[in-house]
């Protein structure tokens, strides 16, 4: 399978263990990348609240690039994802503004090009695919998914399986071995938004909200497939003195792990929140 | 008799039987006829609308119309018809070829049809048919589909009103003439 | 030779006052066939129609043309008057002078010229009449009521007392529906049971009904007064004749961890079984999946302890063939499946239930006997958190429309929780608290005044646990707040939705059904129990979501529609229905589609085509289907199908007539 690669920003700087592991377990899976050639930014976060037809054209560029390609275009991290299907519905349910959008970015756009997350792209690889890949089985090791807002809502145009309770995620991780945990709080906010702004204590209050979930429910680890998760969930737990803070995984980190790989490969070393030492403690020591 | 003979009745002797003297009307039409090229006579030329109305609500919608005294151009004759559905294209056809110079066909507005999907044909038979008659060469002016349900009068009325008003905008309709109201 | 009177009449000033009436009447005698036109006062008075009368004997009229008010207000009146001169009632054509004509024009030419174009509309069609006449249907007097819960008990019941026989289906092993599964009934709290179960006796008791539970409608043909019927009976692998009731056989069946789907699986049952204890009749069945003997041929404990040989596991399903002159459809409703909502985790929490569940705890012969505990550990809970509209008024997951019981028997709910429970506390999420009903606003201010509901207006987002309790996350909207309670119990007021299979009743039954497949009364005003098939009645939820008192009144009307219809030996049937021509008639059959009422059916004609004998195919149309629309008549393509009284000659004459 050959797709086109949207890394977006995140995947390039903070992100970049995503993006590390993200490409390794999609060569494992042959699924092939093809970065879109000259890509820009989605403007997720800061257009759709400036400017409507801005937050429309600089994703529908993106997509027109990969319309060039003549593929389908994969986004890793949920918010470009988001931004890409929801230009994408609303150009072709609006003739009036994907006109508006064209003459803004002075070329056509066809909207062929379908979006998909990688999280649905490796789903759909199959949970057979992902356990035959497996080498190093995460056998007992309890994570918690976590989707995010942005993977599942609007739910009318992302159209995830359960948009409260979705699964895709869930099942992935079960294919590589690990045990997912049944918990609440799957498409809980986790402030992203507002990691931006001076009102962080809101991101604190809804991080140390999932974490405590996740730990009540059993939980390691939580696995995410969102650089502006992760990068909250990392940084704003604020723990007890004395107490361990729980690890924050993308599933393409855990992925590669049970595919063989080390986790100096995948990146897992730039975490502020120790990722290697519960994987050793599960006996992965040689990926550490 | 089938239909097709029965449209093609005025060549037949029972159609003549209802061929009755001309009446005044007519008479101001043919007259208007030589001023095909120009704007017709506006004194002499009164537009003729032939008007199919199902029995259960637009029939009733122009009851309602007479009993509360609101009033539309004369020009507007009534036929009564069990349901819009009954209404087949060939009527039309042959309103327009006795003379007609407009023609509505009145239902039940959707969902509300008194034998349940009648106006569902009628929508569809007459969209098509609509297109047909722009097709050759009838001003889509000249023909309408329309709701009136038995409650509404008003609309009864108004609509009359406007369809006189722009079938008199058009002109005296000269398509599907029969051959000898053109000699 | 045509011999048409014309009739003009000036109805006082009415028409008078605007049209030349004498002008039409002089107008009408040069008309083709008029041999007689004169112009009357008061036409429908006494003496004018006596003076109609007079003309049809004097002149030997052969068609009559009534210029005046609309023919929806005197045609009937006409008609007799010609009928009663001794002329066919259908050789009469009213031209409409009044409403059409000089009540909404003014007095001038133009509208007397458009009366006398009417007239002459009306002279050329009556020229073309035919005398019709109307047909009788033999009456068939029994009646079959599809479903046995209140709606089809109450339906049963009426129509058996006004003296006819009625046949009553019910799928389940019991009769008694919905209203059997609920504790109580609001406003009054009566007791669900205690009003409902003498009903089910008298109507298994009754000498005009025949009961047939554990059966189902398969077939329906025919048309109103004359339908044959056919119900497959389900083996129930026990002889009821033979069974006393006795109930030994459920005592002994192994097969005990069965849930129960009258308990709505918080109580269990055998593999022999009744519903529930008041079952009526209260004998059991076998359920074939779940009985050993069934299963893997060894046990037969039943059969071992029946006194009376009652049990058959030989027994075979049985059609019968019933003969019914109309029908009666009560199917009831199902419910919304709450797992649709994740956020509220019904089916992943075990004490987040609906509210029949609820009915099912409260209720003293319920699982539980009555004691409200949660389902996860029989604990009983202090905190219940009720959620309305669970599917209700939501396009966007659920469905659009109200169900219009869920606010009042939530507020039930709560009034029988702070009753059964000391120091419980119920707490209502609501979007509209809707209460129309008598008594019924006065019942709700009950349950939060006097028992302590607290309503809160807002969705709920969430459902989780929390240790053993269940966190309910909401919004409270009047106040602009997020809330949370932490609950030990929550109950879903999950929409009512029709019945999976409604959809395949009402084409079996053959009558049409709307987008939520509720089925569809004839006119929503003026005609709410019928169907758009004639001798096809709708009663209770299977029609739209309503409360008790609703069904049992919509099941009486429905009954005293059929009790109409059973008043009379004959029915008249409508004369002008659709014709086939069979002779030009090419059996291409697009008529059946477009016909709404299913009355044109292919046939196979003999013919003789060069001497020899061929058999082909043509269109023919049940005369006591056809209600007379003509839809079938734009839809054939040969012009072979004609509507009788509006034939295409007719209109056609009236178009050429009024275009002159």
């Amino acid at each position: 399978m050959k797709i086109a690669y949207y890394p977006g920003c995140s995947l390039h700087s903070t992100g970049i263990e995503y993006d590390l592991s993200g490409r390794r377990v999609c060569q494992d899976l042959d699924i092939e990348l093809q970065e879109l050639p000259d890509w820009t930014c989605c403007g997720a976060s800061s257009a759709h609240v400036t400017d409507h037809v801005l937050a429309l054209a600089l994703p529908a560029r993106n997509l027109a690039l990969a319309d060039d390609l003549g593929l389908d275009v994969t986004a890793p991290c949920a918010a470009c994802y988001n931004r890409l299907q929801v230009t994408r519905h609303e150009l072709a349910h609006d003739p009036k503004l994907r006109q508006e959008v064209e003459e803004l970015l002075g070329r056509p756009y066809t909207g062929r090009a379908a979006v998909r997350s990688l999280v649905d792209l490796v789903a759909s690889v199959g949970e057979e695919a992902v356990r035959q890949r497996t080498r190093r089985p995460l056998r007992g090791l309890k994570v918690a998914a976590y989707y995010g807002c942005l993977l599942v809502r609007p739910a009318g145009i992302l159209q995830p399986d359960d948009p409260e309770n979705p699964q895709g995620l869930d099942r992935i991780l079960a294919a590589a071995g690990a045990e997912p945990v049944e918990w609440p709080f799957k498409t809980e906010c986790c402030g992203a938004s507002f990691a931006l702004t001076d009102h962080t204590e809101v991101v604190t209050r809804l991080v140390a909200q999932l974490v405590d979930g996740a730990q009540a429910a059993g939980a390691e680890a939580i696995v995410t497939a969102c650089p502006l998760c992760h990068s909250n969930l990392d940084m704003r737990q604020e723990t007890a003195p004395g107490a361990t803070p729980l690890p924050v995984y993308y599933f393409t980190e855990l992925l590669g792990i049970a595919f063989g790989h080390s986790a100096a490969e995948l990146g897992i070393g730039k975490h502020s929140i120790d990722g290697t030492q519960l994987l050793a403690q599960h006996g992965w020591s040689q990926a550490v | 008799m089938s239909i097709r003979a029965a449209a093609a009745g005025s060549q037949t002797a029972e159609a003549e039987e209802v061929l009755g003297p001309a009446e005044a009307r007519r008479q101001a039409h043919q007259a208007s006829q030589p001023a095909a090229a120009g704007a017709p006579a506006p004194q002499a030329w009164e537009p003729l609308i032939v008007a199919f109305c199902c029995n259960w609500c637009s029939y009733a919608g122009a009851d309602l119309a007479g009993t509360s005294r609101l009033g539309y151009p004369p020009n507007v004759r009534v036929i009564r018809v069990p349901c819009s559905g009954r209404v087949n294209p060939l009527f039309i056809v042959k309103a327009f070829q006795s003379g007609a110079d407009g023609v509505l066909v009145a239902g039940c507005h959707p969902g509300d049809c008194h034998y349940s999907t009648g106006n569902y044909f009628t929508r569809r038979r007459f969209l098509l048919f609509r297109r047909l008659l722009e097709f050759i060469g009838v001003e889509p002016g000249r023909f309408h589909a329309r709701w009136i349900s038995g409650s509404e009068g008003p609309k009864f009325a108004q609509v009359m009103t406007e369809i006189t008003q722009e079938v008199r905008r058009l002109g005296p309709n000269r398509m599907l003439r029969d051959a000898r109201d053109v000699q | 030779m045509k011999r048409i009177g014309v009739f003009i009449c000036w109805c006082g000033s009415n028409i008078a006052g605007t049209v030349d009436v004498e002008k039409v009447a002089e107008a009408a005698r040069s008309m083709p066939g008029v041999v007689y036109a004169t112009d009357y006062k008061y036409t429908c008075s006494e003496p004018g129609q006596q003076m109609i009368k007079d003309a049809i004997r004097e002149q030997h009229l052969t068609g009559v043309v009534i210029g005046s008010c609309s023919p929806r207000m005197h045609e009937k009146t006409f008609r007799k008057t010609v009928e009663s001169a001794g002329l066919n009632p259908y050789l009469l054509e009213v031209a409409n002078l009044r409403e059409h004509c000089s009540w909404v024009h003014p007095r001038e030419e133009a509208t007397t010229r458009k009366a006398i174009d009417l007239v002459r509309a009306a002279v050329a069609k009556v020229a073309r009449n035919h005398p019709l006449h109307q047909g009788h249907i033999p009456v068939e007097k029994r009646a079959l009521v599809i479903g046995g819960g209140i709606a089809g008990i109450q339906a049963a019941l009426d129509i058996a007392e006004s003296g006819y026989e009625t046949v009553l289906v019910e799928r389940e092993p019991s009769i008694g529906g919905r209203m059997a599964q609920l504790d109580k009934t609001f406003p009054t709290l009566d007791c669900s049971a205690c009003i409902l179960t003498p009903k089910m006796v008298d109507v298994s008791r009754h000498d005009k009904v025949t009961l047939l539970t554990y059966s189902e409608v398969e077939k329906v043909e025919g048309y109103i007064g004359n339908f044959t019927v056919t119900v497959r009976r389900k083996a129930a692998y026990v002889d009821h004749s033979k069974c006393t009731g006795c109930g030994l056989c459920m005592e002994k069946c192994p097969a005990k961890k069965i849930p129960s789907e009258f308990e709505m699986s918080l109580g269990r049952r055998t593999a022999i079984y009744r519903p529930f204890p008041q079952a009526v009749p209260n004998k059991p069945v076998i359920d074939r999946e779940h009985c050993l003997k069934f299963k893997t041929g060894k046990c037969g404990v039943c059969a071992h302890f029946c006194p009376r040989g009652a049990i058959d596991y030989e027994q075979q399903d049985q059609r019968v063939t019933l003969h019914v002159g109309a029908i009666v459809v009560a199917t009831g409703y199902d419910l919304f499946d709450p797992a649709l909502y994740s956020e509220y985790g019904y089916g992943r929490y075990p004490d987040v239930i609906t509210g029949l569940h609820f009915e099912r705890l409260v209720n003293s012969s319920g699982p539980t006997g009555g004691h409200i505990v949660r389902p996860s550990d029989h604990k009983e809970p202090k905190n219940v958190v009720f959620i309305q509209c669970v599917g209700s008024r939501d396009e966007a997951k659920g469905v659009s429309y109200c169900s219009k019981i869920c606010c009042m028997y939530t507020a039930k709910h709560a009034i029988l929780l702070a009753e059964h429970v000391p120091g419980a506390h119920p707490y209502v999420f609501y979007m509209d608290v809707r209460t129309a009903g008598k008594g019924y606003e006065e019942f709700y201010k009950r349950a939060t005044e006097e028992f302590g509901a607290t309503y809160i207006r807002g969705r709920v987002s969430k459902v989780y646990p929390r240790g053993d309790k269940l966190v309910v996350r909401g919004e409270d909207t009047l106040l602009g707040k997020p809330v949370e309670i932490e609950a030990d119990l929550v109950v879903l007021a999950n929409a009512v939705v029709a019945r999976h299979d409604a959809a395949e009743v009402a084409r079996s039954v053959g009558f049409s059904y709307d987008g939520h497949h509720f089925f569809t009364e004839a006119h929503p005003k003026l005609a709410p129990v019928e169907t758009n098939t004639a001798g096809v009645f709708l009663a209770g939820v299977c029609q739209g979501p309503k409360d008790i008192p609703e069904t049992v009144a919509q099941a009486s009307a429905a009954a005293a529609k059929v009790v109409a219809l059973f008043s009379k030996d004959q029915m008249a049937t409508n004369p002008m229905t659709a014709q086939v021509d069979p002779a030009c008639c090419a059996g291409c059959m697009l008529c059946e589609p477009v016909c709404p009422y299913h009355a044109i059916r292919p046939e196979t004609i003999q013919e003789r085509v060069g001497g020899k004998a061929i058999s082909r195919q043509v269109a023919s149309v049940n005369e006591g289907l056809c209600q007379g629309c003509g839809a079938c008549t734009a839809a054939c393509r040969t012009g072979c199908i004609d509507l009788k009284g509006y034939t295409h000659q007719q209109i056609l004459a009236e178009v050429e007539a009024l275009c002159l």
